[in-house]
């Protein structure tokens, strides 16, 4: 608490804080405004008398326009979404079981898979992309959402693990012990017991995983070359530059409207997300 | 037949030996309950019951069966934790139902046995409540009420009354017995407290460091103490305990230190004798002990210096240096002493008892 | 071995119903099994993959026979490698420090109640959850000599005169990437170190003043040395990304002007699939490795050191 004058609350809690958020979601504000912002005013050189940056008066749909008529930008988006959420799927499956083996189990190993699988968190996608472009032609997936869907796990497990392995721990193994005497065996228990009681670090794991991947860029520009197969971050990237002219308006649209499903989903499960984050850090 | 036995049991982990041999007959319908201070083995040997630990080395019999390859689930057995372990995603019909749905019971038998078993322990208002909306008390019944629907053939309870207020500690204990009283299933009970052993048990049985120190009914243990460390455990406040000297003196045995002189009764003089200058652990309970009166004999009393006198009402516990001892003391709620004076104290002779100054057994 | 019984009936041996997935080996065995394939496929194998690339010649269609540590001796020699090396190592150290500074100060200021406290939270990780590559797009935007409304604000406040050529200019472009980098990751470290912070029981903090404590010494003595598990854990993640970073530069300046702002990233990217030489690429990528293992383990000894402390 800033105990004492009001002036101490406003300059060292309330100016400080509001300065941090200005510079943090500048950025989004300039997407939105240049997104609306017509040709005309958009490439007017910051000299010029009549720059006005913070507003537009003549708002304009033509970006989004183009952006939906030139592009196959519902396309990527349609990709992105479908790569996430089956990657993200794919990760829960995996990284829930394999944190319950390595949390609540006993065996030989134990300590040493889940070494590894740490490590693995830690080589990363820049490291492997050139080897495993290779790979992903020679399985004849190159240019399917498959190259992604099967890729994104690897970075997405591992993190997943280590986050519910630090739920999991959470939960009093006497809770196990007395479903396996009433009757149930171990792996009804981890289902019916564990598992619902561990439900939001699952929720937290789940919003981690569909942000990591939509936010993946390397694979995505590598191993995938056909425009409908794009993401979004790819496509905009690749189909609103030619050569070295920037169509920034449709880039802002694009830009904007691809950050905004995120956005959304992640606002639902904010708190989930802090604590995941939280969770993560504590070890 | 639910009788339980424990042959030559032994869990050893790494390089620790947690249980050191432990031979054990439960009889069906028993109370039984494993008492003694943490580490000494009692939970170990429970989990080992439960099937939740391996067993090291030798066998455990439920009825006939000999069940140490057995999981826990094919065990018929039910277990109350000091936790309570209850499941909190659930609520308390649904906890008390999960071993019966686990074991494919049919929906009506269910209900019955559910409904049933919630209006012995008085919670069938809160059937539809999860366990973080109940009170201590409360969720403690309804970890009873789903040992008590499975009717299994063994209750196992570690500690279960270990984290409740000491008011309801008290009301738990008593319904405990109840419980016993009407459904007589054989009960292993496992706790710290030797005032809930003394209280639930048929028989009590104390370990120290692996090993059972002594088997018996409440009482037997209270008056026939097999060691020393039996005798100090029992009871509240425990038995006192000073180092003597064994001396026969034409015929009477005494038992001597700087400060006492006290003379053996004649039971227990014709064990020791023979045994002239072995030195000795003298046992005498606070409750057998009490201000000298005039006409008391010399050979049964001994001094002591108050250093503090607790008044409790209903009687007076005094704490008293004698030589090297300290001696507690329960005497008339009447007597009025200060810290400082001496206090000549007469011992009840029933109450003495003798212990081997090695193996400190009793003689 | 026949037990003596107590003389009412024979003993029986029970014997367990076949239950595999009893035994807690095998049912971690096949928990873990989906997992270890998928990480086997895609990890272990690709890594291996590009050791042996990078002691091949291969290019994109022409297979490569082994040639030795040939791809590693001409990096040695190579100008752009030397300056990415400089680059990656300068551009991590200078994030890391103001992102750790700048983050720690965040978390301080958010650490304690006030009126819309979890939106204001929910904003500020907006820079960490939206896709970088589209956040860039804004701040390349915002950096455009010709249009910057960075160049128009410093204008108007009287600080420059001329326009100032973020991207265009060496030196100005790696301090774009880096107010980027920093941009992005000053919410992860705000957002995890008041997770730290809130672990940090006040009472300790009121003891301190009541003994005299200024606010600056219950900082040094109390709360950072109690912050330190969580801020090398950040760190550590923090690092790691950072050293591996593409995104940010290919988007703002695809590694110019001049190599000014290549990491190891962008330099395998353009080598490997740019101009199509693999094995040089994967030399590159691979180039990292010693570096990020060095710094993985010496942060896991501090942390341990740390922790058990």
């Amino acid at each position: 608490m800033i105990e004492g004058a009001a002036w101490r609350r406003w300059v060292f809690f309330r100016i400080p804080t509001g300065i941090f958020l200005i510079l943090l979601l500048f950025p989004f504000y300039w997407m939105i405004i240049t997104t609306f912002r017509p040709d005309g005013e958009l490439y007017r050189p910051w000299r010029a008398a009549n720059y006005t940056p913070f507003w537009t008066w003549n708002p304009t749909t033509a970006h989004l326009k183009y952006l939906f008529g030139e592009t196959s930008f519902m396309l990527w988006m349609w990709n992105t979404m479908f790569i996430a959420v089956v990657a993200t799927a794919i990760s829960l499956f995996c990284g829930v079981l394999a944190g319950y083996a390595l949390s609540r189990l006993k065996f030989s190993g134990a300590g040493l898979l889940g070494t590894l699988i740490f490590v693995t968190y830690l080589v990363p996608q820049t490291l492997l992309f050139i080897p495993l472009s290779d790979i992903i032609r020679g399985y004849r997936i190159g240019d399917t959402p498959w190259a992604l869907i099967l890729t994104y796990p690897t970075f997405l497990i591992p993190f997943c693990t280590w986050l519910m392995m630090g739920y999991f721990k959470a939960i009093p193994k006497e809770l196990e012990e007395c479903a396996r005497i009433d009757g149930a065996s171990r792996f009804q228990a981890m289902l019916y017991i564990v598992l619902p009681v561990a439900v939001p670090g699952i929720l937290s794991a789940l919003i981690f995983a569909f942000t990591l991947s939509w936010n993946e860029f390397i694979y995505a520009l590598v191993f995938l070359s056909s425009p409908e197969q794009k993401t979004v971050p790819v496509g905009v990237v690749s189909e609103l530059i030619r050569g070295d002219v920037f169509f920034w308006g449709p880039l802002m649209a694009g830009a904007l409207l691809g950050s905004i499903p995120v956005a959304i989903v992640y606002s639902f499960f904010v708190e989930h997300y802090v604590s995941g984050l939280t969770g993560s850090v504590k070890g | 037949m639910a009788n339980v036995s424990l042959r030559k049991l032994h869990k050893r982990y790494d390089d620790f030996h947690a249980v050191k041999g432990i031979d054990l007959e439960i009889k069906d319908h028993e109370f039984l309950v494993l008492v003694g201070p943490s580490g000494c083995g009692k939970t170990t040997s429970l989990r080992m019951v439960a099937g939740l630990e391996t067993i090291t080395e030798g066998q455990i019999l439920i009825g006939n069966t000999v069940v140490n390859e057995l999981p826990p689930m094919d065990r018929d057995i039910a277990m109350v934790f000091q936790n309570y372990a209850l499941y909190p995603h659930m609520s308390v019909f649904d906890n008390m139902a999960f071993g019966l749905k686990m074991r494919k019971f049919p929906r009506a038998e269910i209900e019955s046995r559910v409904k049933a078993a919630s209006e012995i322990l008085g919670i069938q208002d809160h059937l539809h409540r999860k366990p973080r909306m109940l009170s201590g008390g409360q969720r403690q019944r309804v970890a009873l009420g789903r040992a008590i629907v499975r009717n299994p053939q063994v209750f196992l309870f570690d500690e279960p009354l270990s984290n409740l207020d000491a008011k309801l500690r008290v009301q738990m204990r008593v319904e405990i017995k109840k419980l016993h009283h009407r459904l007589k299933t054989t009960s292993i009970y496992v706790t710290h407290d030797q005032v809930e052993a003394m209280t639930l048990g048929d028989r009590v049985v104390v370990m120290k460091d692996g090993l059972i120190q002594q088997v018996g009914e409440p009482l037997e243990l209270y008056n026939n103490p097999a060691n020393k460390y039996v005798a100090g455990f029992i009871g509240s406040p425990a038995m006192n305990f000073a180092d003597v000297t064994l001396r026969d003196h034409g015929g009477a045995i005494f038992a001597e230190n700087a400060t006492m002189r006290i003379r053996m009764p004649d039971a227990i003089a014709a064990r020791v004798k023979g045994h002239n200058g072995k030195g000795a652990s003298l046992g005498i309970r606070p409750e057998d002990l009490r201000v000298a009166r005039e006409g008391d004999s010399a050979d049964l009393a001994f001094d002591g210096i108050v250093e503090v006198a607790e008044q409790l009402g209903s009687e007076v516990i005094l704490d008293l240096r004698s030589g090297p001892s300290t001696i507690v003391a329960s005497v008339e709620p009447t007597i009025r002493v200060k810290p400082g004076d001496t206090v000549r104290l007469a011992i009840n002779p029933i109450g003495i008892r003798l212990f081997d100054g090695e193996s400190e057994k009793a003689i | 071995m026949a037990a003596t019984t107590a003389g009412t009936g024979e003993i029986v041996i029970a014997k367990p119903r076949w239950r595999p997935l009893e035994s807690e080996g095998n049912l971690a065995l096949l928990l873990l099994l989906p997992t270890l394939a998928l990480l086997g496929l895609f990890i272990a194998y690709p890594f291996i993959k590009g050791i042996l690339l990078s002691v091949q010649d291969t290019r994109v269609g022409i297979d490569g026979k082994f040639v030795g540590f040939d791809n590693f001796a001409r990096l040695a020699t190579d100008p752009i490698f030397h300056a990415v090396v400089w680059n990656t190592i300068f551009y991590t150290v200078v994030t890391t420090i103001f992102k750790l500074i700048l983050g720690l100060w965040l978390a301080i200021l958010l650490n304690r109640d006030f009126k819309f406290k979890a939106v204001t939270r929910a904003f500020i990780l907006l820079p960490f959850i939206v896709p970088t590559v589209l956040a860039c797009f804004a701040w390349k935007w915002m950096f455009d000599p010709t249009f910057s409304v960075i160049n128009w604000g410093l204008y108007k406040l009287g600080l420059i005169t001329g326009a100032i050529n973020w991207l265009g200019d060496g030196d100005l472009a790696m301090l774009s990437i880096i107010i980027v980098n920093i941009w992005r990751g000053v919410p992860f470290f705000a957002i995890s170190l008041m997770a730290g912070l809130q672990t940090i029981s006040p009472d300790l903090q009121e003891a301190a003043a009541i003994d005299g404590a200024k606010p600056w010494q219950r900082f040094i003595h109390i709360t950072w040395p109690l912050l330190l598990p969580v801020t090398m854990v950040v760190v550590l993640f923090s690092v790691i990304q950072t050293f591996a970073d593409f995104q940010i530069v290919y988007v703002m300046t695809g590694g110019g002007p001049a190599n000014a702002t290549h990491l190891f990233a962008t330099y395998a990217y353009q080598l490997g699939i740019g101009t199509g030489l693999l094995s040089q690429g994967a030399a590159v990528s691979l180039a990292m490795f010693p570096i990020l293992f060095a710094i993985v383990i010496f942060q896991l000894m501090y942390i341990r050191r740390v922790e058990t402390r």
